[in-house]
């Protein structure tokens, strides 16, 4: 039997992988910068998925290539405020370690 | 789309394996300017996964929004607080990791069976509009989706002002507590830490 295209679930394979990276990177780094980029990494697995839906399964209506511009919207929202609430709290720490944001700890 | 099968399959495994092993490197190089410029190598490829499924709009939006102004904010980031400093040893470090590693790999194990197993009802490929996406993205943006595409600019509205407020050194001249001049300088000088530390 012939190939007629990639089967979807290389694409979602791809997916999962890309977004369990970004889990490990989220919940080990140290850097707050990293934790930031993990994010960003989760967010593009998330589109990679909603991608591969909107080709294989909606492919006349696309709502999912819809969905994929909503969410690369509010990425870039997220990682403006991000960066600006990173950049307050070195000014007033004067680190960035994740170990040392510990003041609603108990 | 009407490029061979062959074709294909080996972009998808070339840009599937970059996307991967960026992002591996991403969270485990010690370098954190180098994570920052591999992780615009992985939104690149990820562009280069979307134009493989027909998305030509949206991979131009992948690569404007994330490659032009996310990763570049991330690296302005990185050169304003780029500061070597020797971070404080965990003493739970190794269960730590034990722990993390586990839960991702068992959330990985999960996801990929559910991939594998599943059956997706896939649509015939005689419907699909193909190179049309982008008239058909701009006519759901204008009619079903209006809504939260207004909401969006107001998102991205409060976003930048947020932002703005966030970031912007105090814009009074005096401290209000202690009537000191404030700092206005561009540079960050060696100053006490607001907030101790708890421990």
């Amino acid at each position: 039997m012939s190939l007629e295209s990639i089967p979807i679930q290389a694409f979602l394979i791809v997916s999962s992988a890309l977004f369990c990276i970004g889990v490990w990177g989220l919940l080990n780094s140290r850097n707050a910068v990293r934790v930031l980029m993990s994010i960003e990494l989760m967010l593009n697995a998330v589109n990679i998925n909603l991608m591969a839906f909107s080709s294989y399964v909606d492919n006349n209506l696309i709502q999912g290539q819809v969905f994929t511009i909503f969410v690369i919207t509010v990425a870039a929202a997220e990682a403006a405020v991000g960066l600006a609430i990173l950049l307050s709290l070195y000014r007033n720490r004067v680190t960035v370690d994740m170990e040392s944001f510990n003041l609603l700890k108990w | 789309m009407s490029i061979a099968i062959t074709t294909q399959i080996i972009c998808f495994s070339v840009l599937s394996l970059v996307i991967l092993i960026g992002a591996i490197g991403v969270v485990l190089l010690e370098s954190i300017v180098y994570s920052a410029f591999l992780l615009g190598g992985v939104f690149m490829s990820v562009a280069g996964l979307y134009l493989l499924l027909n998305a030509s709009f949206v991979a131009a939006a992948q690569v404007l929004v994330y490659v032009g102004a996310v990763n570049v904010l991330i690296i302005f980031a990185i050169m304003l607080v780029n500061k070597k400093e020797d971070l404080k040893p965990i003493s739970d470090i190794k269960s730590r990791r034990i722990i993390s590693t586990s839960i991702c790999l068992t959330l990985l194990s999960l996801l990929i069976r559910v991939d594998l197993t599943n059956v997706w009802t896939l649509s015939s490929p005689q419907n699909s509009i193909g190179e049309e996406s982008t008239i058909r993205i701009g006519e759901h943006l204008f009619s079903d989706y209006l809504l939260p595409f207004e909401v969006a600019s107001v998102l991205l509205l409060m976003a930048m002002i947020g932002a703005i407020v966030l970031a912007r050194r105090d814009v009074m001249s005096k401290d209000i507590s202690t009537g000191l001049p404030v700092d206005q300088e561009l540079i960050e000088k060696s100053s006490e830490p607001l907030l101790t530390n708890k421990n």
